[in-house]
């Protein structure tokens, strides 16, 4: 493929060498009976998990234990502090990142809850990011809440003492 | 953006996208640099007809091909196909004709849209010519469409 031959009108020309060619899917995605309670919860400013009869209690609930597989009968408003249990600092930019490099991800546990939910972590240089570190939700304006995890805008230090985290693996849960 | 279904619960769009980019290669690159500049090429196959688009290999003898040639503009609907209701990824937003299209000095036609108007614009053997969009930048879409020839 070496003596390609061009016709007259062509020579000279910049020649293309790539063409983008992005794949869509358009979905829509259905939240479910029990991820739609919890919205409608954060369109009100409130984090609500649900507990099953063995006493866990998961945010946002998908409306059953997946240990014991059994509804989550009871909701629980659960307090807008928690743990973060681990976490990912985003070096590398990436097509519709729409956040500035680097930045953290983490998974923040929240009190009174038994797994963690991730989220964004600000207010807090990258290298000063921590497992244990105590994190506060910080949420949009009134006027702007709405069912979506973007009415939390980002969790934040909230100056208490690191806690101890139990890492899950060995019988251990958090 | 959240709205509520019959059963009260929550539903919203949910878009994936994954922006691949593709290298043309060489015979593609050219054809895709032609709809730039305007002009469409096709390339000799083995037996001497000439193939729209291009490919790099022969169908038949699966030989390298190396002479692209220019064809057109103006080409001739082989077959047709109307399209009463356009679906949102078509490119254009009114009926409109899946066509082969042979351009002048080609000896295949290759799928296009021809903007008719309406299917009693439409025949076979009609004669039509390139619609070019107004700003190219070396893709298929640079090549809006076909029209009748008048």
């Amino acid at each position: 493929m070496t003596d390609i031959q061009l016709p007259p009108s062509l020579q000279g020309v910049e020649p293309v060498r790539s063409v983008r060619t992005p794949a869509r899917l358009e979905y829509t995605y259905t939240a479910g009976a029990a991820t739609t309670r919890f919205l409608r919860g954060v369109a009100e400013g409130k984090i609500i998990g649900e507990r099953a009869e063995g006493g866990k209690v998961y945010v946002p609930s998908r409306g059953a234990d997946p240990q014991l597989g059994v509804p989550t009968s009871e909701q629980v408003e659960l307090p807008h502090t928690g743990t973060l249990t681990s976490f990912c600092i985003v070096n590398v930019a990436f097509y519709g990142q729409g956040m500035e490099i680097p930045y953290t991800s983490g998974l923040i546990l929240l009190d009174g809850s038994d797994l963690p939910i991730m989220h964004l972590i600000q207010e807090c240089p990258v290298d000063d990011v921590r497992i244990g570190m105590r994190v506060e939700a910080v949420w949009v304006e009134p006027s702007e809440l709405g069912p979506t995890l973007e009415s939390i805008r980002y969790f934040r230090p909230n100056g208490e003492p690191d806690r101890v985290v139990k890492q899950p693996g060995k019988g251990v849960t958090w | 953006m959240a709205e509520l279904n019959a059963a009260g619960v929550l539903s919203a769009p949910l878009v994936i996208e994954y922006p691949f980019s593709r290298t043309t290669g060489p015979v593609v690159g050219a054809f895709l640099t032609g709809l730039r500049e305007g002009v469409l090429l096709g390339i000799k196959g083995s037996d001497g007809k000439v193939l729209v688009p291009p490919t790099e290999y022969d169908p038949y003898t699966a030989e390298d091909l190396h002479e692209l040639v220019e064809v057109g503009p103006g080409g001739v609907v082989d077959t047709w196909c109307w399209v009463r209701q356009p679906m949102p990824s078509h490119p254009l937003d009114r009926p409109f004709a899946w066509a082969l299209v042979r351009p002048d000095g080609a000896d295949v036609g290759f799928l296009q849209v021809v903007d008719a108007g309406s299917a009693e614009a439409m025949s076979t053997g009609m004669r039509v010519r390139p619609r070019w969009a107004a700003e190219r930048e070396g893709s298929i879409a640079d090549l809006e469409c076909w029209e009748a020839e008048t």
